[in-house]
């Protein structure tokens, strides 16, 4: 930091990748300590690791600077993304240190999905490696249209130029299908500095900038400038009746006061109103801020949503082909469930098909039934609801998506829209006249789903029946489905096996879900014992919508009372299949409300009911 | 045009919390008052504007805090209307753990770490936001901005999600937890530049000031109190200096300066040869040490 000036702030974010041992961190190490960025207290530790850890004999050892973690420097690899920051006077820095190694390449790819700039090692000595070819076909899938090829340890083969121009050759020819802008190659030695920061007289044959001169330099376009306004809504900010605004950050583009939008799935359009910036009002914003919309009408805009201009809309589609880069040990199945996120939008996705793997040593295109761990494929994905969505080459922030594991909820894929499918589905959606929002309003009140779930005997039955009575008397309109009216109608042709209570809570849900729509509140009562279909159900509505109410009422409890003699049916061996006992209840994990029933009146747990439907 | 240096970080800073009250159901805000949580706090101020901010503030205090430090914490709560919440470990105080017979590692695992998981338990937090920075530590540099903790609030860093373009794994287990870190990619100089830029309050200390101060073992050291005895021939003296970090008084070095205002702290770092976390007398105990600490729970 020494005596640089206040920084100029242009920022550049570098992402450095390569193989094992190809010396990626010794090489930032050596970036750091030339651009004198290294504190004195750091170096000391640094010269103490390096006789500890080090690899570099007497000498101090400039990548233990970079690779932080205990079990990095125990095994003397790089094992995730580190992020190191630094300025000169011309420019701040980014740079992003990824692992080279192939179980690894999914931090390479987080890496790549926030760089504008690789810089790929080679080893001067082995030349291109299949992971080199990795790395740079990962870039280029991730976007990135700037690279630098630096070839390391130069040194080691005695500067020499045919070295280098060979493997300049041998990568110019594998880079030419990655659509790179620009394609920088640079002999270095990482270990001693040569054309690190300065130019080295050892190779007084390279006629080029050194590294550090390159990347101060180099001009990368900012797209999302240039690109149509895309705004995906956050969070709608509503801290009292008379402001209603939606925040999020601007994917792409400029918008301004009075400009036209549309909500891209709905159709609905309208003006903007006011724009709020982090210090108040603003006239105009572009991408990269953090603002708050607000607009002219009042329209049903929820996060997920997505605002764009009218004549310049994003497509919209449940369906859509992307590039899936696999991140799991698990492999991905087509048909498997996963949560989606796109934009801010939570849904739920599967493939349908996967088209192709793509073979990234030479490019070429494979067949394939699963995608394993690192393995990239162009993949039909399905969605639970209409997402807005750009091609990934066209829009970074708005055509990427990430998958999520349901019951582990690791992040197991990174997948680039490439286009949507259906084209039919991209006709621009009209708006319906009468809508859940316009029926709730005629009836005054927010509908929901009051989800009462506990074993039988816990009460559910009898507190729901006192909340429907309660809001009947408010003046809601309400309807409570339970088992009494479907079991003996809609779902007559279903009985007890796990099968047919997973397709009763299924109808039971549909059924819900319709009249929610009609602006109603229906109260559920059912065991509904497993979690996944008490998930489905909340899926079905919309977020808040599903009140989830578990009744719990310890078993011991419900046998005791056994209102209907079912507990002393099912003991006796007359009723197979018995929750509680012979068939298994998910409490919920994490309901709305938990109703401790033991030691309290049902009118007193529909009271609380009601307090917490009031808030 | 792209937006300026200060004013993408802020950009940043607000959609990650933002994001974070969409996302989670019982998140916190971790106010230790320090220089880099006033920087959030005045972030989170900005992103729920025309509305308050909508969660409460947590601060795990360990009995070892500078009184100045309490005093601004009050100060500030009462401006802004906090819901400040403050937490000090029970069992800690009970068995008498202090910085000075227990040893800093201890101290501040008891009273910093156990204390802080204790506070996140009780009152079911679900997410936990610090001012912790990328380019603090080495560990630190790989932590990411949605940092999953596993039951029991256990950093796994060989088995971090990745976290691709903004699009960040908010989901969580129950009994999971996630710590978020809105300023990861700010740097030091960034934290000063913005305090500068937006008028931030911060804890007088920052400042340097004649105060008595002891000088033990090569390190300055301020007495906040005299539960920390001189030993025989010692004396304080009056120096001008000030804090770059702010820890537990035993437990945070102070450097002679004469910078007494923003423009001159931040001209006396550009001229500094030694890492902010340099005066944090915790940090060397150990190799590795913050990420053993973190990888236990610590912040």
């Amino acid at each position: 930091m020494d005596s640089t000036p206040p920084a100029p702030r242009g920022l550049l974010r570098v992402l450095t990748c390569g193989s094992v041992d190809d010396g990626k961190s010794t090489l930032i190490g050596r970036m750091l300590h030339d651009a004198q960025q290294i504190m004195d207290d750091t170096f000391a530790t640094l010269a103490k690791d390096s006789r500890k850890h080090g690899t570099t004999g007497d000498d101090t050892d400039l990548a233990l600077l970079v690779d932080g973690l205990e079990a990095e420097r125990e095994q003397g690899i790089t094992i995730d993304v580190a992020y190191r920051f630094f300025t000169t006077p011309a420019r701040s820095f980014i740079l992003i240190d990824s692992p080279g190694h192939e179980q690894h390449t999914r931090n390479m790819a987080t890496g790549a999905s926030n760089s504008d700039l690789a810089i790929i090692l080679v080893d001067a000595r082995k030349g291109l490696l299949t992971q080199t070819r990795r790395h740079g076909a990962i870039c280029s899938l991730l976007g990135i249209r700037h690279v630098v090829l630096a070839v390391n340890k130069f040194d080691l083969v005695g500067f020499d130029q045919a070295v280098f121009d060979r493997i300049v050759a041998d990568w110019t020819g594998f880079a030419a299908e990655l659509g790179f802008v620009s394609m920088q190659p640079i002999p270095v030695s990482a270990r001693f500095g040569d054309n690190v920061t300065r130019l080295s007289a050892n190779t007084p044959w390279y006629r080029g900038p050194s590294l550090l001169e390159h990347l101060e330099r180099v001009q990368v376009e900012d797209a999302a400038g240039t690109l149509p306004f895309r705004f995906p809504v956050q969070w709608v900010n509503r801290p009292g009746q008379d402001f209603r605004g939606y925040t999020g950050t601007i994917a792409s583009g400029r918008i301004a006061v009075g400009d036209a939008v549309v909500v891209a799935a709905s159709g609905r359009q309208s003006r903007v109103a006011r724009i709020l910036g982090p210090d108040g009002d603003l006239p105009a914003a572009v991408h990269g801020q953090a603002i708050t919309i607000c607009l002219a009408d009042e329209l049903d805009i929820a996060r997920g949503d997505m605002l764009a201009p009218v004549a310049d809309r994003p497509e919209v589609a449940d369906q859509f082909a992307a590039q899936l880069l696999w991140m799991d040990e698990t492999a991905m199945l087509p048909g498997r469930q996963y949560l989606a996120r796109l934009g801010h939008l939570w849904t739920t996705a599967s493939v349908t098909a996967i088209k192709h793997r793509l073979d990234v040593t030479d490019l070429s295109q494979q067949p394939g039934r699963q995608l394993a761990l690192n393995e990239i494929g162009l993949c039909n994905l399905s969605l639970a609801s209409r997402a807005a969505f750009d091609p990934y080459a066209e829009n970074r922030a708005t055509g990427s998506l990430v998958l999520v594991d349901r019951d582990s909820h690791r992040t197991v894929a990174a997948g680039m829209i490439a286009f949507g499918l259906r084209r039919a589905a991209n006709i621009a959606p009209e708006a319906v006249l009468v809508n859940k929002a316009a029926r709730a309003a005629l009836n005054q009140q927010k509908p929901a789903v009051l989800w009462f779930t506990g074993l039988s005997g816990s009460g559910k039955s009898t507190i729901a029946k006192l909340v429907e009575q309660a809001l009947h008397r408010q003046g809601r309109h309400t309807y409570l489905l339970d088992g009494d009216n479907l079991r003996h109608g809609l779902n007559r042709d279903l009985g007890f096996t796990d099968a047919d209570r997973v397709e009763n809570i299924r109808r039971v849900g549909e059924v819900a879900r319709l009249f929610v729509d009609a602006g109603m509140i229906v109260l559920c009562s059912f065991i509904s014992p497993f979690r996944a279909e008490r998930r489905m159900v909340r899926e079905l509505v919309g977020p808040g919508e599903f009140i989830e109410i578990f009744v719990d009422t310890p078993l011991d409890e419900c046998m005791r009372r056994d209102p209907k003699g079912l507990y002393e049916k099912a003991r006796a061996g007359r009723i197979p299949n018995f929750t509680g006992l012979t068939s298994p209840y998910e409490p919920p994990e994490q309901p709305e409300l938990r109703l401790l029933t033991a030691d309290r009146s049902p009118d007193e747990c529909a009271r609380e009911v009601l307090d917490h439907w009031a808030d | 045009m792209p937006l300026p240096h200060l004013k993408r970080l802020e950009a940043e800073a607000i959609h990650i919390l933002r994001e974070t009250w969409a996302a989670f159901r019982n998140p916190v805000l971790l106010y230790s008052a320090g220089k880099d949580s006033s920087v959030v706090l005045h972030l989170a101020q900005k992103a729920f504007a025309p509305g308050r901010m909508p969660f409460p503030c947590l601060h795990v205090a360990t009995g070892w805090d500078f009184r100045d430090v309490l005093d601004f914490r009050d100060r500030r709560a009462a401006e802004l209307g906090l819901n400040l919440l403050v937490h000090t470990n029970p069992d800690g105080l009970a068995r008498g753990i202090n910085p000075l017979d227990s040893g800093s590692q201890v101290h501040m695992n008891v009273m910093g770490t156990e204390a802080l998981k204790q506070a996140l338990d009780m009152h079911g937090f679900d997410a936990a936001i610090g001012g912790a920075r990328r380019d603090e530590e080495k560990a630190r540099a790989k932590e990411r901005v949605f940092s999953h903790r596993s039951a029991g609030h256990i950093w796994e860093p060989r088995n971090q999600r990745p976290e691709l373009w903004g699009l960040y794994n908010t989901r969580i287990q129950a009994g999971e937890g996630m710590r978020i870190f809105p300023l990861s990619n700010w740097t030091e100089f960034d934290v000063w530049d913005y305090i500068a830029a937006e008028n931030i309050p911060i804890v007088p200390l920052y400042f340097a000031a004649e105060r008595p101060v002891l000088r033990r073992d090569g390190v300055l050291i301020m007495r906040d109190d005299d539960r920390m005895k001189l030993h025989p021939g010692e004396a304080e003296q009056r120096l001008s200096f000030r804090f770059r970090t702010m820890g537990d008084w035993p437990l945070t070095a102070a450097h002679e300066s004469s910078a007494s205002t923003i423009a001159a702290v931040i001209q006396e770092m550009r001229e500094s040869r030694v890492s902010e976390r340099a005066g944090r007398l915790i940090d060397g105990d150990q190799q590795a040490s913050m990420e053993r600490k973190k990888r236990e729970g610590y912040f």
